[in-house]
């Protein structure tokens, strides 16, 4: 690990604050990313990762905000900054592509301007040159014919095509930082590996930080080296991700690798059902005292449901909060 | 893009009366001031005299055909002006919402409950008649549909996943206004529009036959109007054609709102397949 991370978030708290209700929806969120790694936040939706995410990027919006912690980029705290650096900083140094490249172009806009826009809004470059950038950056990502394609409408594009469009745009500025929400959750699962795998080249090459953000443990474990699991606004188990399948602490993260269905296990073991986690996430308005994940684990014990477990330093930079950790 | 029959029709005859305007000193057989000649005084239609001529001798025909320039400049400047106002006051009020989006709501809904042929009265009763202060009373009283209308877009498109990534992309607000907000909406813009430029036409003739428009002797077809309504049962072709004139253009202008209203609108668009 380099001295400085690239982003470094400390003990974040996210406030959902709708006039009646004054709820912490995160709380506690700690994780540093170094430059060029690749760190994925895996849990089910409504617990919090999509609002970290956009938190990160300085774009929390009523209701919601950041009421304790600090998101330092490059040691500069992202909340102190006006609202112009921030604007800077993002799409430029953080880019961020989204799970619906559906709705996430313009549909009234070709494709190749709305590359080409990034280079005139963040290097300052005429159009002309611009669009001759937009048709590098289409080909960068493998779109046949680029010098036509720009020309298409979004509507005009399949799926996958629209999502290596966008992979075009949040790469366009080479930032430091890529967050890639659900980016393939909309795609069918053949599709789903060609983009995953030229988003992982093309961060490599360039040394972009990716921090993935996924409901699929798999996907984010096969593309993370570390993975943070969050539960209901906290993270429960921080891991390498080659540890998580064979040595994970929290039992959520338990149950989530047993949800998941392994190839050849019907042989190995015989014939049995997957698993499940019984029961769902929380409300945020009712998290219940105690261990957030106690009314639904096995090992619940009564110190779980009084008292919020406490961060455990595992070896190897993993972290567990599990009074009962294995 | 399939355009209906009425659009069609109606482009036809907004076309023509654009042509009619552009052309008018060609068109025109005489001066249609200047060319008074008592000698032909009240002559009824004919080979000569297409649509008669008046009390002065005037031709009606030239004089309709010059009408057009006044009745088109008005409808078309006046209906620009007010989608400007009412795109830019819909457009900050619906996107940046709070104090700004009530300050417009609250001019939006006092335009509306004002008649805006009133409230362009008023104006014209301030300003006195003319051409520039017709286009000022008429470009201000009938932005309210078209502000309504983009403060609706804009707070519908501004969820949608294009605009949130843009936010998310650097983009400023000027330029999320611009590029993606703006593009998206122009389709019940420009409907709108269409609408009200005949809706300023007929304004037009409403304030010029009441004498607060254009002046006599210059031809507006209100104006003509104005002046032909103590000859109807003398001489009904002063009247005739004029509102003939104002009938068709509206018509036309109306025809090709709701015709491109049917290609625009994706709502309706769904609704017919």
């Amino acid at each position: 690990m380099t001295a400085a991370p690239l982003i470094e978030v400390e003990d974040l708290r996210i406030d959902l604050d709708d006039g009646a209700n004054h709820v912490a929806a995160v709380e506690g969120v700690s994780f540093r990313i170094d430059r060029g790694e690749t760190f994925g936040l895996v849990g089910e939706s409504g617990c919090g990762k999509s609002i970290t995410a956009l938190a990160l990027i300085g774009l929390l919006r009523r209701p919601l905000s950041v009421a304790a912690g600090a998101i330092r980029f490059e040691g500069r705290e992202i909340q102190r900054l006006s609202a112009a650096e921030q604007r800077a900083l993002r799409g430029n140094r953080i880019a961020m592509i989204f799970q619906e490249p559906m709705t996430a172009l313009n549909p009234v806009s070709p494709v190749g301007r709305q590359i080409a826009e990034m280079f005139v809004l963040h290097k300052g470059k005429g159009w002309r040159e611009a669009n001759q950038l937009a048709v590098e950056a289409l080909a960068n990502v493998r779109v046949p014919a680029p010098e036509r394609r720009v020309k298409d409408y979004p509507h005009q594009l399949s799926g996958g095509m629209r999502q290596r469009v966008m992979i075009a745009i949040a790469l366009a500025c080479d930032p430091d930082l890529l967050i890639a929400d659900e980016p393939t959750t909309a795609l069918d699962v053949t599709v789903q590996a060609e983009i995953i795998e030229l988003m992982r080249n093309l961060c490599a090459e360039r040394g972009t930080a990716i921090l993935m953000i996924s409901h699929d443990l798999g996907l984010v474990a096969n593309v993370c080296r570390r993975v943070g699991v969050m539960y209901a606004g906290r993270i429960v188990e921080e891991r390498r991700s080659d540890d998580i399948f064979s040595a994970c602490a929290h039992p959520y993260t338990q149950g989530l690798v047993d949800s998941l269905p392994r190839l050849g296990s019907r042989a190995a073991l015989g014939r049995s059902r997957l698993r499940e986690i019984a029961g769902v996430v929380p409300a945020i308005a009712d998290f219940p005292a105690g261990c957030r994940f106690n009314p639904r684990c096995a090992q619940a014990t009564e110190v779980c449901r009084t008292t919020a477990p406490e961060t455990t330093w595992l070896g190897a930079g993993g972290l567990v909060r599990c009074h009962h950790h294995a | 893009m399939k355009l209906g029959t009425s659009a069609i029709i109606g482009g036809l005859l907004f076309a023509l009366a654009i042509f009619v305007g552009l052309f008018a000193p060609w068109l025109a057989h005489t001066d249609p001031v200047m060319g008074a000649n008592l000698m032909n005084a009240e002559e009824p239609p004919s080979w000569i005299w297409w649509f008669g001529t008046d009390a002065q001798g005037r031709d009606i025909y030239s004089r309709v055909v010059h009408g057009a320039r006044i009745s088109l400049t008005v409808g078309i400047v006046s209906q620009l002006v007010n989608s400007i106002i009412g795109v830019t006051l819909g457009l900050t009020a619906g996107y940046w919402g709070g104090w700004w989006d009530d300050v417009v709501n609250g001019l939006t809904n006092l335009m509306l409950a004002i008649p805006s042929l009133i409230f362009a009265l008023a104006i014209m009763a301030v300003l006195g008649p003319g051409l520039t202060s017709l286009l000022i009373a008429l470009g201000l009283t009938n932005w309210s549909f078209t502000c309504r209308i983009a403060r609706a877009s804009t707070l519908s498109l501004k969820s949608q996943g294009y605009v949130q990534a843009a936010r998310v992309l650097g983009y400023g607000d000027l330029r999320i206004m611009i590029t993606q907000l703006l593009p998206n909406m122009v389709g019940p813009i420009i409907v709108i529009g269409t609408l009200g430029m005949g809706g300023a036409v007929l304004a037009e003739a409403s304030l010029s036959f009441l004498g607060l428009g254009i002046r006599p002797p210059y031809p507006s077809w209100g104006s003509m109007l104005s002046e032909a309504r103590d000859q109807i049962t003398t001489a009904p072709w002063l009247s005739v054609f004029p509102g003939l004139a104002i009938f068709l253009t509206v018509l036309g202008l109306n025809l090709l709102g709701d015709g491109l209203r049917d290609v625009l609108d994706p709502q309706s668009r769904s609704r017919r397949t």
